[in-house]
């Protein structure tokens, strides 16, 4: 591999964590950032702008929930005018027709639409919200509008046993890819992971669905899945390698490799309040700290798929193994690779989640503001 | 799956043509596919108005050097890609 520095590909930009919806597995810090510390309209024109000189192609606008915004329109139009496609990530749940319709000519490209489940029951129970009915109003408002959709369903042990009526949602839409994603297990996924981590038979049962359908559907919808790490023999190469494709900005301007980076001891982050895109990415400390190969401990230093996984996670590597230049411990080559599974290994001798009583999730709250 | 040549192929929703560091690429969810060459020429026809059968003639004219039926294969087998990957449409 060159360890030559490419500019990024894709920006995400988290650009709240204000969000309606308080999903038990959400990717966004356990330390929520407030409203008063968000980056202002001005701020997030200049990086957009920045981005697009930058050889960057697209912006992932997400959150939280991008649309807690009311400046979302001026957002995209900058972004799309700056020459990025704008991808908006949205629960739907602040849309309205004349909402939408503005996105859809400030240039708005794609919108992504989350699901929890397939029924307003189990949707209410992941999300602590009453939001099924109104996603699938959106989908109705999309139908006669020109934009790409794509669904993405979060999956995991308790939702299971829906993927035919999740697939059912997306075939009766208008969207063109169809996402089932598997929780992974970080921020406060990690926190409620027994609740979620499915069992082995779930899993082969959910990858079996996944191929028919991809079958079925060719040249329809794009059917993409995503399988939990801890059931992987090689880690996924987390983000497309630390600081090779990816940079994401959170909602105070910090400039992170990945959703996660921050719980990694000692990184210190740089602000684009303070320094361009291009700066943050060619020089500062914590994009050049796993990138390449020159941080790798063995087995990965020797390891013929060090080019293809980078190593696997970095926060998924403190998380299990304590240390964040370790092999990504769900790695089969990892020397940790038996904390994963012991962590499975306790998860089949769970008895069966008792289904009268609400399991005791720990929901992601608003950010105080 | 084999485009028909009589069908008309227009890019999908959310599919558009970019420019990069001096480079054309197809945009589209979660994806950008650099063009360059024949792979240009073809996604520049692809506007609804153009059938597959037109672009296949007017590239083979572009590139009179290589071989027709060869040509053709190519144009067909690269319009089923971009299908497979829900970046057409076909009228």
């Amino acid at each position: 591999m060159s360890n030559e520095i490419t500019n990024p590909l894709a920006l995400i930009a988290e650009l709240t964590h204000r969000c309606p919806l308080h999903c038990v597995y959400c990717s966004n810090p356990l330390e929520l950032q407030s409203r008063a510390n968000e980056l202002d309209t001005q701020a997030w024109l200049r990086v957009f702008q920045q981005a697009a000189d930058f050889g960057v192609l697209q912006a992932d606008f997400t959150g939280g929930e991008p649309l807690a915004r009311t400046d979302i329109p001026d957002l995209v139009r900058a972004a799309r005018t700056a020459g990025l496609y704008v991808n908006l990530i949205t629960s739907g749940l602040p849309l309205d027709e004349p909402k939408l319709d503005a996105l859809l000519v400030a240039g708005l490209d794609h919108l992504q639409l989350s699901f929890q489940g397939a029924r307003e029951e189990i949707a209410a129970e992941i999300s602590g919200t009453k939001s099924h009915a109104q996603k699938l109003r959106v989908l109705e408002w999309l139908k006669s509008r020109r934009v790409a959709v794509t669904l993405n369903f979060v999956i995991h042990q308790r939702n299971l046993d829906q993927l035919a009526e999740m697939l059912a949602i997306a075939e009766s839409s208008s969207a063109t890819r169809v996402e089932f994603a598997h929780v992974q297990y970080y921020g406060w996924a990690f926190a409620n992971r027994e609740l979620l981590l499915p069992t082995p038979e779930q899993l082969a049962a959910s990858i079996a669905f996944f191929k028919r359908a991809q079958e079925r559907l060719s040249g329809k919808i794009r059917v993409e899945y995503v399988v939990p790490d801890y059931y992987a023999k090689y880690p996924k190469p987390c983000m497309g390698g630390w600081g090779r494709k990816l940079m994401l900005i959170t909602p105070s301007g910090e400039a992170l490799p990945c959703h996660a980076a921050k719980i990694i001891p000692g990184l210190k982050f740089e602000n684009v309040k303070d320094r361009s895109l291009r700066e943050i990415w060619e020089i500062s400390e914590a994009f050049q700290k796993f990138r390449g190969e020159a941080w790798m401990q063995e087995p990965c230093k020797t390891c013929d798929r060090r080019a293809l996984d980078f190593g696997g996670c970095r926060c998924q590597a403190l998380l299990l193994a304590g240390d964040p230049a370790a092999t990504d411990p769900v790695c089969t080559l990892a020397p940790t690779r038996e904390r994963v599974d012991a962590i499975l290994a306790a998860l089949h001798k769970t008895p069966e989640p008792k289904t009268l009583t609400t399991p005791a999730w720990l929901y992601r709250p608003n950010p105080a503001t | 799956m084999q485009p028909d040549p009589n069908s008309h192929p227009h890019l999908a929703p959310g599919c558009r043509l970019g420019e990069n560091n001096q480079q054309c690429v197809l945009l589209m969810p979660e994806r950008a596919l650099r063009l360059n060459g024949p792979s240009l020429e073809i996604v520049r026809r692809c506007d609804g108005k153009h059938s597959v059968q037109q672009i296949i003639t007017e590239l083979q004219q572009i590139y009179s050097k290589a071989e027709p039926k060869k040509v053709e294969t190519d144009i067909l087998g690269y319009l089923a890609l971009l299908q497979k990957q829900r970046a057409l449409d076909f009228a």
